[in-house]
């Protein structure tokens, strides 16, 4: 019987002929730690003695509160840096990025097992990888054991076709799959994604479906491993680590869920479900105090280039905070050369280092009671960023920029049509003859 | 075992979020203070209302969100002796296993705020005390129930060595 891609690789991990429901115990490759778990998965292989790494690649990422707002956090770190130096397990410093970046750029690669102590694991599914997140002791085990028990998932398939409208991104699509599944509609799933439109699309376009995989409930969100992905892998001196993977053609799938891209609509994830989710026409006029661009779902280069593409020359609106923070030094460092850094400080908007940012409400653009942030991340429950009398709403880079320039939510299909952008750039001028 | 207590009830979609909010984030490594927040942004005062032993009864997808293992963990050194819900999120439940949090899943439309709830763990038997009926749970899947029994993942695998699922 042909396998998915999930069942492929956990035959691969486990040794076994894996199918939907078996459960495996299946070799680890890389296990992951964040600032936020970390401390507590380290307390428990200290508590075991266990103190060891025997997962190929065991990193440990400074991210979430990077760096440090206050001495407590500032401890954590500390036990992190010292369980490295004693392990040898690798550090991902402040300023490095966040973990999904991280691993993506750097560590995962097609037919890994990946875990993490971070739920945004599944990002790195978008290269062809088993990656999932897990809870503290979950990965501490896998990291000191090499290996993990894992329920094989049944997978439904999201078979993607026709090209996406100017203006409508892999976030919309995304957006829209989970307002259609609901938060819990893939629990213990797989996600699937293929079709014409997602061999089109850019590796950092299809992080952000993996990325938001979990928001549907699922486990993991695999996309096959093709030439794009090993382009991706080839760029960054990791040819090496590419091989191709495909799920078989006549592969079980639970479920098949057919979306065409051309009939989408740019997406608003309002509070405070991800799930609740609607087109922006719905939700124009929305006023906006912050616009947050960043995370792993949507602080890439691919992100940064397509809001500053909106926003070169322009202004963020006089009450709207633009807070940028790309995803990692690599994205900093190409932000910088590209000259996008300037277009956003220009804007009126401020630049911060790598890493998480304002996204779990830790430092760094916590919102004010009643505020509204409209933000590329990939959660908006209440609380989320800081205060549970805050809300967030959810969208692409190109609806927060467009939005921030706006003050309100806007269409930003608006800056794509003809016309306006003719009007757009004649205020420009205008603007600068002034 | 027999639990018992009374049940604190909460809506759908109680995320992780919620149960342990990211401004507590200096707070991780010092559990029992983090505890005192539990599931604040849900209901403000429940850790200084609840009572050893009571149940947190809940809808559907309970602890949807991060993979925060201090969610069960502090509901837990609450006092909290299980959770019960239509339904829970895939890592919140493997979590809550690992730390030895009971979670039975069930039609918890059947259970209100304040009534006295008794819960047999080997049987999955639910008696509301105050309604008068009885309520099943769905049994945990094998491996879990294993890990469950053993007292959470540390002590299973310092008990056999290795995962023993089967
Ligand atoms: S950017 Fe946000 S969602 Fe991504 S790992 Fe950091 S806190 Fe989690």
């Amino acid at each position: 019987m042909g396998k998915t891609l999930a069942e492929k690789i956990l035959s691969e991990k486990s040794g076994q002929d894996a199918h939907a429901g078996d459960i495996v115990i299946a070799s680890v490759d890389v296990a992951a730690f964040q600032d936020g778990t970390g401390p507590l998965g380290v307390r428990q292989l200290q508590k075991m003695h266990l103190e060891k790494v025997r997962a190929p690649k065991s990193i440990l990422f400074i991210d979430h509160a990077a760096p440090s707002p206050r001495k407590e956090l500032s401890n954590d770190h500390m036990l992190l840096r010292a369980f490295s130096k004693k392990t040898g397990a690798l550090l991902s410093e402040v300023g490095d990025g966040v973990i999904h970046q991280r691993l993506v750029e750097s560590h995962a690669k097609p037919g890994d097992v990946v875990i993490g102590a971070d739920s945004h694991t599944c990002t790195s599914g978008a290269l062809g990888a088993f990656a999932t997140g897990m809870g503290s002791t979950d990965v501490a085990i896998g990291m000191a054991m090499g290996k993990t028990w894992l329920k094989v998932p049944e997978t439904f398939r999201v078979e993607v076709k026709g090209d996406f409208p100017p203006g409508v991104y892999s976030k919309d699509l995304v957006l829209y799959l989970i307002g259609m599944l609901g938060a819990d509609g893939a629990t213990y799933k797989a996600l699937e994604f293929g079709g014409r439109a997602i061999e089109k699309m850019s590796m950092e376009a299809r992080f952000v479906l993996s990325n938001m995989a979990v928001e549907a409930g699922a486990k993991t969100g695999l996309i096959a491993s093709d030439r794009k992905t090993k382009e991706y892998l080839r760029l960054r001196g990791r040819i090496r680590d590419w091989r191709l993977l495909r799920p078989d053609k006549d592969a079980k799938y639970e479920r098949v869920i057919e979306i065409d891209a051309s009939k989408l609509v740019p997406q608003i994830a309002f509070p405070h479900t991800v799930d609740n989710t609607r087109s922006v026409t719905e939700a124009k006029g929305v006023k906006v105090n912050q616009v947050f661009l960043g995370t792993c779902t949507n602080g890439r280069i691919e992100d940064l280039k397509i809001a500053a593409r909106i926003l070169r020359g322009r202004q963020r609106a006089p009450d709207t905070r633009l807070v940028v923070v790309p995803a990692s030094r690599e994205v900093y460092l190409s932000a910088m050369k590209s000259g996008l850094l300037e277009v956003f400080v220009r804007a009126g908007g401020i630049v911060m280092g790598p890493g998480c940012g304002p996204c779990v409400g830790v430092h760094q653009g916590v919102l004010g009671d009643g505020e509204v942030c409209l933000s590329t991340a990939n959660r908006n429950f209440r609380g989320r960023m800081g205060n549970p009398e805050g809300f967030v709403y959810l969208a692409s880079p190109a609806t927060a920029a467009y939005s921030a320039i706006n003050g309100e939510i806007s269409d930003p299909r608006e800056f794509f049509s003809k016309g306006k952008r003719k009007t757009i750039r004649k205020t420009v001028k205008k603007g600068k003859k002034r | 075992m027999i639990l018992k207590g009374k049940a604190w009830k909460f809506g759908d979609s109680i995320s992780t979020d919620l149960i342990c909010p990211g401004r507590y984030f200096h707070l991780r490594s010092n559990l029992p203070e983090l505890a005192k927040h539990v599931l604040e942004d849900a209901d403000q005062d429940f850790a200084s209302k609840m009572a050893e032993g009571d149940f947190v009864v809940a809808g559907n997808n309970f602890g949807l969100g991060s993979s925060r293992e201090h969610a069960p963990t502090i509901i837990k050194l609450a006092g909290v002796s299980a959770v019960l819900a239509k339904s829970f999120a895939r890592i919140f439940y493997r979590n809550a296993i690992n730390v030895g949090l009971p979670l039975l899943e069930c039609d918890t439309d059947k259970i209100e705020q304040d009534d006295e709830i008794a819960i047999d763990l080997a049987t999955g038997t639910i008696h509301n005390r105050t309604k008068g009926i009885e309520l099943k749970a769905h049994p945990l899947p094998k491996a879990m129930l294993n890990i469950l029994n053993d007292g959470g993942l540390l002590a299973h695998i310092e008990k056999h060595g290795d995962f023993r699922l089967d």
